[in-house]
């Protein structure tokens, strides 16, 4: 909670203590009814007998949700790294010197930013391979999510890069770099560590889509869980727990997220920022070569 | 293009279904917005926590899994909804933790002063939001709510992975009987480009027509 909130209401005083333990109480009652009620239906359509949620005790229904969440960050990874390469490029597109390069980048990302993955992913399932272009699986689900993810990465670095201060790249060019320069040894070093946060939680969103296997069939995590529950007749219990297990791998990717944000961008606590480098200005990574 | 002509009455249905999820959605997911971001300011530090899991739980989970949950899994516990009611439920909850956030951002923006003179004259919690606070935020955030309204449209079509017949489901299926996937597919993203389109010039004159001039 930061100041600005707090700022909606004073210290309490014995009046609105009173009002903040009433409040306190009718939350906690609604709340707890929600769960209770939650727990009689389970109990009444008898989901919430012991053998129902036994099976996920056992190692072999982990090992093959685990090998799911694999492939779910196999395909992520996958993603990630195409995805944030070509939205560079298309930022770097967008920001060039040459007309038809800025054209042709800016139509990419403004149209695959507005059109849905899924009508990505349904066009490289059933139109592509009638022209010859029958993915293996794993691709099938990639290659639409790098589509539609390199125009969200494309922006985010466009406006990381024109965030950055006008002076930074006046004074490259100053210095007789030439703009290609600018932009490699002064402009991205500094932007891509502001933009660290904003990358993780771009993460999060593609680690989300790729649940869109479960269009393909490709066995990622929801998928499995489908797969699963098919042979299990378990199919409250599994959803439940692949929906556990992605709140889990996203929760921690969105709180490196915040953490990153607190830092500055940076991995490691900034312990020499404690005390400042009297000679650290001149020694910048450019004026050492 | 034949292939989009003799199939109009399908696609047009399928148009129609989208836009009806849309606005349906996007009405339902203000409203939840603007109740979990007030949760997420109001003095009493339960009902603060109960906010905030609610905004982390769901950003965190993939669409399609709460999709795939409420559409498939609950029916065995005995809730059962009509296809389209669920799509809408889950697809508003959804988006409603990102206008919830976008909102709590707007309320942040509103100068501190402003509060305090609010409470000065008397006004309590929710008099100061709701006079307050809270017109002056929304109008900050007509963009970012623009662009998850925008967002909110591109993720109905993830409706048509468990069985709402809109647009790309529209599409899909006139593709499958007349096999023309260039002009079908084609057709349906130029339909969501337009309806994005629509949506960012609505958001665009909103935010002119509402901006406070400091």
């Amino acid at each position: 909670m930061n100041p600005n909130q707090q700022i909606l209401f004073d210290v309490p005083g014995p009046r609105a203590q009173r009002r903040i333990r009433i409040a306190t109480v009718l939350g906690a009652l609604a709340v707890l009814g929600g769960l209770a009620w939650a727990v009689h239906r389970f109990a009444s359509y008898g989901e919430l007998a012991a053998e129902r949620w036994q099976p996920f005790t056992t190692w072999p229904i982990w090992r093959y949700l685990l090998d799911a969440l694999w492939a779910t960050l196999l395909a992520a990874a996958a993603t990630a790294v195409l995805s944030a390469t070509l939205g560079l490029l298309l930022a770097l597109g967008r920001l060039s010197a040459h007309r038809p390069v800025r054209w042709l980048a800016g139509a990419y990302v403004e149209v695959f930013r507005t059109v849905p993955v899924l009508l990505l992913i349904y066009v490289t399932l059933f139109a592509l391979p009638q022209y010859g272009l029958n993915f293996p699986l794993f691709w099938k689900l990639v290659v639409p999510l790098v589509v539609a993810n390199s125009a969200a990465f494309a922006e985010i670095f466009r406006a990381g890069i024109k965030a950055l201060d006008r002076g930074q790249t006046e004074a490259g060019l100053a210095i007789g770099l030439r703009r290609g320069q600018v932009m490699r040894l002064v402009v991205l070093p500094q932007a891509l560590l502001q933009l660290t946060p904003s990358l993780v939680s771009q993460l999060v969103g593609l680690l989300k889509d790729t649940s869109l296997g479960f269009v393909v069939s490709y066995t990622e995590l929801l998928y499995s869980g489908q797969v699963l529950s098919s042979y299990t007749n378990l199919l409250i219990q599994t959803f439940l727990v692949v929906a556990l297990i992605y709140l889990v791998v996203n929760a921690s990717l969105s709180k490196l997220a915040r953490v990153l944000q607190a830092r500055n961008g940076r991995f490691t606590v900034r312990g020499r920022a404690a005390e400042p480098d009297p000679a650290a200005p001149l020694l910048t990574r450019g004026g050492t070569r | 293009m034949d292939a989009l002509t003799a199939h109009l009455d399908e696609l047009g249905h399928g148009l129609v279904t989208t836009v009806h999820l849309t606005v349906v959605t996007t009405i339902g997911a203000l409203l939840l917005g603007v109740v979990v971001a007030t949760l997420r300011v109001c003095p009493v530090p339960l009902l603060r926590s109960v906010g905030t899991v609610y905004v982390e739980v769901l950003q965190n989970l993939p669409l399609l899994a709460l999709l795939v949950l409420f559409v498939f899994a609950l029916p065995t516990i005995g809730i059962t909804f009509p296809l389209f009611t669920s799509a809408a439920i889950v697809i508003a909850a959804y988006e409603g933790a990102y206008l919830a956030e976008a909102i709590r951002a707007g309320i942040n923006t509103v100068g501190v002063g402003q509060a305090e003179a609010a409470r000065a004259i008397g006004l309590t919690f929710s008099q100061s939001l709701r006079y307050v606070i809270l017109p002056q935020g929304l109008r900050a955030v007509v963009q970012p709510m623009g662009n998850i309204c925008i967002a909110l449209l591109m993720n109905t079509s993830l409706a048509a992975a468990v069985g709402v017949v809109e647009l790309t489901q529209a599409a899909n299926n006139v593709n499958l009987v007349e096999a023309q996937p260039i002009a079908v597919f084609t057709g349906a993203g130029l339909a969501y480009m337009l309806l994005a389109l629509l949506i960012g010039r609505l958001a665009g004159t909103l935010e002119r027509r509402w901006a406070i001039v400091r």
